[in-house]
């Protein structure tokens, strides 16, 4: 199926919370709402048209500049990005989901912003969402287990952040 | 000796045991690097597996985002640091795609002779560590002695043995050297016959096949919703190959190869290997079929190696040389899964228009074949742990990243 077939398949469902498109990209992809994302997720796996059987990769992208003339210059608005590749093996396609979140929640700093867990469509997303919250730091909400994956559970915030700050020490050691 | 397995509530009849907390690792030999798994066991039989990682991380995707795609190059080698030019490769191959370039016929065959022969090393790796994990030594001699043979051809190509960063961005860094398609072609002569021998240690042997067969068996259906790729997933009955079903920038590099998918959808291997049939005892999905699909495929790169040569010398042209080593990156995004020796190695680039990416993604096949331990492990006995994690071929720099 090509990708405007995926979208107009869920656009009869879903019309409110598909938000935007992009069929010519290199991936194509669907941004849809992140509070629609199981709803979404379960009708792409179980539908036997789509029929989306394995979740690739769950990737999280943040879009912030720490520098000020930098962020000026830059076309977007500081937020997060969740992108879900998926694949079906029965029909050999591929699409793109994504899904914008504040990079706070409430903008209030130090605040992580929440999205609704899709482990229970495909339980690639459990490890892959522990490793979203460890290294982007985003909560998401009905995940059984989310802990850290591969940072020390201790570890203060989210390396994969542009604003990240190293800590000067952990337990004794100097980290930077 | 009997081959019918004793069910693990049957062990323990009779016998009184205590709930018991056992740590294993990060340095326990069988878990093939620093992975540590915390076993909830009840005498000998395993409740629960929790696996703990982390312990290699080293955040290579920031690193990504700090240095162009060719200097981000060599670090891809110390992600599945037991196949590095695979890993080279699907770099290279999705920072091509982002850049839309395409390579040459000629570079094109070089990257699969190289990609395959590093597959063969990666499965040699496999065999041999885990007939030790099960307790056999002599494989493990005999696999390491036939890997240590493809990285001499890997040091007489580019004079590295394991990170080679032999693919890069755009082609590879140099043309064969004199003679080399020669001594590869002699490699594969020599190996040959030493595959029957492997047969005959592991794959036939009584005790090994008692060890894998109806251990950790995965249905399709798990292996698919927990993303487990590569022989993982075809051991399964699975048959699904990016080499075959990749997206058109990868599977493009196999045009014009004669080859097939190693996997046995209704539980049966194609016939034509020589090789031996597969034991009633086993179940499709189980530890030994992992390990058989591996083997098989040995084989089979083994011929794709021996296409490529041909192809390679029949191509007219130079090989690629690679991109410029600061060059600006289109905007945009691009993510590339590539069928790696131990599953579906994805990489994804961001880029906003500069010649270092706003984000670098690397997604781990061990990582996904990693995850389906604790379902893997529920109610089977402590011995049969290192069976499962073994059967898996886990490596741990490339889940730690």
């Amino acid at each position: 199926m090509i990708p405007q077939a995926i979208y107009e398949k869920l656009l009869h469902p879903f019309r409110p919370w598909l938000l935007a498109q992009d069929f010519a990209a290199i991936d194509p992809w669907i941004e849809v709402r992140a509070d629609g994302l199981p709803e979404i997720c379960r009708v792409l796996r179980d539908d036997p048209d789509l029929a989306f059987d394995m979740l690739n990769c769950i990737t999280a992208v943040d879009y912030f500049e720490p520098d000020e003339k930098k962020a000026a210059a830059a076309e977007w608005q500081p937020h997060l990005e969740l992108q879900y590749h998926l694949t079906s093996t029965v029909h050999r396609h591929r699409i793109v989901l994504k899904s914008r979140l504040a990079r706070w929640q409430n903008n209030e700093i130090g605040q992580l912003p929440e999205a609704p867990s899709v482990s229970s469509v495909w339980s690639t997303a459990e490890w892959h969402e522990r490793e979203v919250f460890d290294l982007m730091g985003v909560l998401f909400v009905g995940h059984r287990d989310l802990r850290r994956i591969l940072c020390p559970e201790d570890w203060a915030g989210h390396p994969l952040r542009k604003d990240y700050q190293m800590p000067v020490e952990y337990h004794g050691i100097q980290a930077r | 000796m009997s081959t019918e397995r004793m069910q693990p509530e049957t062990v323990e009849f009779d016998v009184r045991t205590d709930e018991m907390l056992i740590n294993m690792g990060p340095q326990h030999p069988s878990t093939h690097g620093v992975l540590r798994l915390v076993l909830r066991t009840d005498g000998e039989v395993v409740n629960e597996v929790t696996p703990h990682i982390g312990y290699l991380h080293r955040c290579a995707e920031k690193i990504g985002e700090n240095l162009t795609p060719r200097q981000f190059l060599p670090y891809t080698d110390r992600l599945d640091y037991l196949a590095g030019i695979s890993m080279n490769l699907g770099w290279a191959l999705t920072v091509e795609k982002l850049l839309g370039h395409k390579v040459s016929e000629k570079t094109r065959h070089l990257r699969v002779i190289v990609a395959e022969l590093s597959r063969i090393a990666s499965h040699l790796v496999a065999a041999g560590c885990y007939g030790l994990d099960l307790g056999s030594f002599t494989p493990f001699m005999w696999t390491f002695r036939e890997r240590e043979k493809i990285l001499d051809l890997y040091e007489d190509l580019c004079g590295a043995r394991l990170t080679c960063s032999y693919i890069t961005v755009g082609g590879v860094t140099a043309d064969v050297p004199d003679g080399w398609l020669k001594k590869c072609e002699e490699f594969l002569t020599q190996f040959e016959p030493v595959i029957d021998d492997l047969h005959a240690l592991l794959t036939n042997n009584a005790i090994f096949i008692q060890r894998t067969a109806g251990i950790g068996v995965m249905s399709k259906a798990t292996a698919l919703d927990y993303g487990c790729t590569g022989p993982v997933l075809r051991g399964s009955g699975v048959d699904w190959d990016l080499r075959r079903d990749g997206e058109p920038i990868y599977t493009e590099m196999y045009d014009g190869y004669t080859w097939r998918v190693i996997a046995a959808p209704e539980g049966k291997y194609p016939d034509d290997h020589p090789y031996p049939p597969v034991p009633p005892e086993t179940i499709l999905g189980d530890s030994w079929h992992r390990y058989f699909v591996r083997m098989l495929e040995v084989v089979q790169s083994m011929d794709l190696v021996r296409q490529g040569i041909e192809k390679y010398s029949m191509a007219a042209g130079d090989v690629d040389e690679p991109i410029p080593l600061k060059k600006k990156l289109p905007k945009g995004e691009a993510y590339l899964e590539t069928e790696a020796p131990k599953g579906q190695m994805g990489f994804g680039i961001v880029s906003d228009g500069s010649p270092v990416p706003w984000r670098v993604r690397v997604k781990s096949s061990s990582f996904c074949n990693l995850s389906v331990t604790p379902e893997l492990c529920q109610g089977v006995l402590v011995a049969d742990i290192p069976a499962i994690i073994g059967s898996l071929d886990l490596v741990l720099g490339e889940i730690d990243r």
